[in-house]
């Protein structure tokens, strides 16, 4: 559903990205990983329309989007989550998912200032479905809370509830992992089975925690330096010899940093 | 309008009622007129600033666009004052989307700048071309409506306190729906609003024209009030003191809007007293309020209420 075809993406004289190509199946779980700067998070910008690739092409159901800008590609179906949380941080855990609701409602200025019946109607029904999604990602408790004073894990989830609620096809998860403890790791990997299964909505995972990638990915790609050096079922990477030295060049490299630093 | 709004707006109903037959002094409802002008200026500059997190330094060009146009129109054109009054929010409106396609791109100081420039450029056109030059016109007819015309300023506090409820009604609905969530998005997370498909550049000019459209509506009235106006009353001053209102009350809460322009408006004539020093004083009790005050009136009222409330249910 969603192709990539010979991305190149640079910053000043940096490298981000070259000729990436990537597809992505219908109701598949891509898994997107890499050393720390490797282009991960730039890739999954150039989907959602955040930076426009220097060359190449993305396909979302056979058609090009490459230079829609990021609120276009929102309405086509594709969602996402950020690295570094961005909730709206003065707005209440149901606000932030009936924000969500915007794409699929009408409501306009007038309409809203006049109160119309419809937008009465349409009002009742966001909360309404708001609600339900925050049940399905186990957030309801926290209902009237203030976004930013939820602890980090549950940020996350809430980023997550807020993309579902633009009931989108394609769902871009960056790190969602990072910062949880392992229980909350796992209730993640839970939830984001249960997005794929039940609402048949295919996921873009870029994610450091291996365990959590292995467990529930149908397909990895392995970027490093802008480039794909592997592709394949996770078993096949976890075998691949390029990857591996990836890795354990990162490993040494954050060995370095650690002595240096002691 | 949610369950706390429809109350408080119950009493501010009930208030501006009561004022004129407790006090029918003439001096008291002039003032109160000023201050329902003021709020009508400021509820749109706190739903441009508080909530939709855009700045504007140039309220006083709206402002001066909707006196001298509503103004123009009635008296040399001979139009109805209520045909005058909305052409001037017509234009306003138009000049909002100008102004609002580039200057909307811009951000935080950038974009004061770019209004604050905007409020002096209407400004110099008003002292070089507006009727009269810099010592303005008058004759300006007075408000009327249906061959009704109103000329006592008891009569004009009903009209504009009547309009800030209206227009406060508006406001309060567009502010808890579906429009109001997203330009509080977009104060959040431009980046967040975009991925959720928000249109984040048509929200921000349409809250912009709304603010003109709101400056523009009080400026008019303001010219058929007091019927004669120079360029002086839409000077960056009054963007200032707009700025001030809405600071003060707290720029979180529409209500803030009211009490700023309010108390803004009330305090200058409390001073009078001081003589001399009323600036002075004025000018402490603003940095003094906006020290202690940071989040101003209205917000930090409703935290009180709140606590009571609370300490009240712990009792029981
Ligand atoms: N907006 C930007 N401006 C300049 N350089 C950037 C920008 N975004 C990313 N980069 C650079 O591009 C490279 C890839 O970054 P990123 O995509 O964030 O990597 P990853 O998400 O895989 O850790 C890094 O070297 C990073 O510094
Ligand atoms: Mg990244």
């Amino acid at each position: 559903m969603l192709n990539i075809k010979g991305i190149w993406k640079s910053f000043g004289g940096l490298m981000a990205l070259r000729h990436i190509s990537v597809d992505v199946k219908e109701g598949d779980i891509k898994a997107l990983i890499g050393p720390n700067g490797a282009g991960k998070t730039t890739l999954l910008n150039i989907i959602s329309g955040i930076y426009q690739p220097d060359k190449g092409e993305v396909f979302f159901l056979g058609r090009n989007i490459s230079n829609l800008p990021s609120t276009k590609i929102a309405r086509k179906g594709i969602s996402r989550t950020f690295q570094h949380v961005e909730l709206f941080g003065n707005m209440t855990v149901l606000e932030n998912i009936m924000v969500g609701r915007y794409v699929k409602t009408k409501a306009g200025f007038f309409s809203s200032g006049l109160k119309m019946p419809y937008v009465m109607k349409e009002e009742k029904e966001i909360q309404r479905k708001s609600e339900e999604i925050l049940e399905y990602i186990n957030l309801a408790q926290r209902n009237d809370e203030l976004a930013s004073n939820l602890p980090i894990g549950e940020q996350r989830i809430l980023e997550i509830g807020r993309a579902l609620a633009t009931e989108p096809r394609l769902l871009l998860l960056d790190e969602p992992a990072a910062g949880l403890n392992i229980r909350e790791t796992r209730n993640l990997g839970e939830i984001i089975r249960k997005i794929r299964k039940e609402l048949r909505i295919t996921i873009v995972l870029v994610e450091h925690d291996m365990e959590l990638v292995m467990r529930i990915s149908d397909s990895i790609t392995v970027l490093n330096f802008g480039e794909v050096i592997a592709e394949g079922t996770p078993l096949e990477v976890q075998k691949n010899r390029e990857v591996i030295v990836a890795y354990l060049g990162e490993e040494e490299e954050i060995q370095r940093g650690y002595n240096a630093h002691t | 309008m949610k369950k706390g709004d429809s109350l408080v707006f119950f009493i501010f109903i009930f208030l501006i009622g009561l004022l004129p037959v407790l006090s029918g002094s003439t001096y008291i409802m002039t003032v109160g007129v000023f201050a329902g002008i003021n709020a009508l200026v400021a509820i749109g500059l706190c739903i441009l600033m508080g909530y939709a997190g855009q700045i504007s330094l140039g309220q006083a060009g709206f402002y001066g666009i909707g006196a001298y146009v509503s103004a123009v129109l009635s008296l040399h054109f001979g139009l109805p004052v209520v045909v005058s009054l909305i052409l001037a929010m017509v234009v306003a409106a138009m000049v909002a989307v100008i102004l609002a396609v580039p200057a909307l791109r811009l951000k935080g100081h950038y974009l004061a700048v770019a209004t604050l420039g905007f409020g002096e450029i209407i400004y110099i056109i008003l002292n070089e071309w507006g009727p009269g030059g810099p010592s303005g016109f008058g004759d300006i007819p007075h408000f009327s409506l249906l061959g009704y015309t109103i000329t006592s300023t008891t009569g004009y506090f009903y009209l504009i306190w009547g309009l800030v409820a209206v227009v406060m009604i508006f406001s309060l609905n567009l502010i808890h729906s579906r429009t109001g969530r997203a330009l509080r998005a977009i104060h959040d997370s431009e980046l967040a609003s975009n991925a959720m498909g928000l249109d984040v550049v048509e929200l921000k000019i349409k809250v912009f024209i709304l603010s003109a459209v709101y400056a523009s509506l009080a400026g008019g009235l303001y010219a058929h009030y007091i019927t004669f106006i120079s360029p002086s009353s839409f000077s960056l001053f009054y963007s200032i003191l707009v700025l001030m209102m809405v600071i003060v009350g707290g720029i979180t809460n529409l209500w803030g809007a009211i009490i700023g322009a309010v108390v803004i408006t009330v305090l200058p004539e409390l001073l009078r007293r001081f003589e001399e020093f009323d600036v002075l004083v004025y000018g402490l009790i603003l940095t003094l309020s906006l020290m202690f005050f940071r989040k101003g009136l209205v917000p930090i009222l409703v935290e009180k209420i709140k606590k009571l409330r609370g300490l009240a249910v712990v009792k029981h």
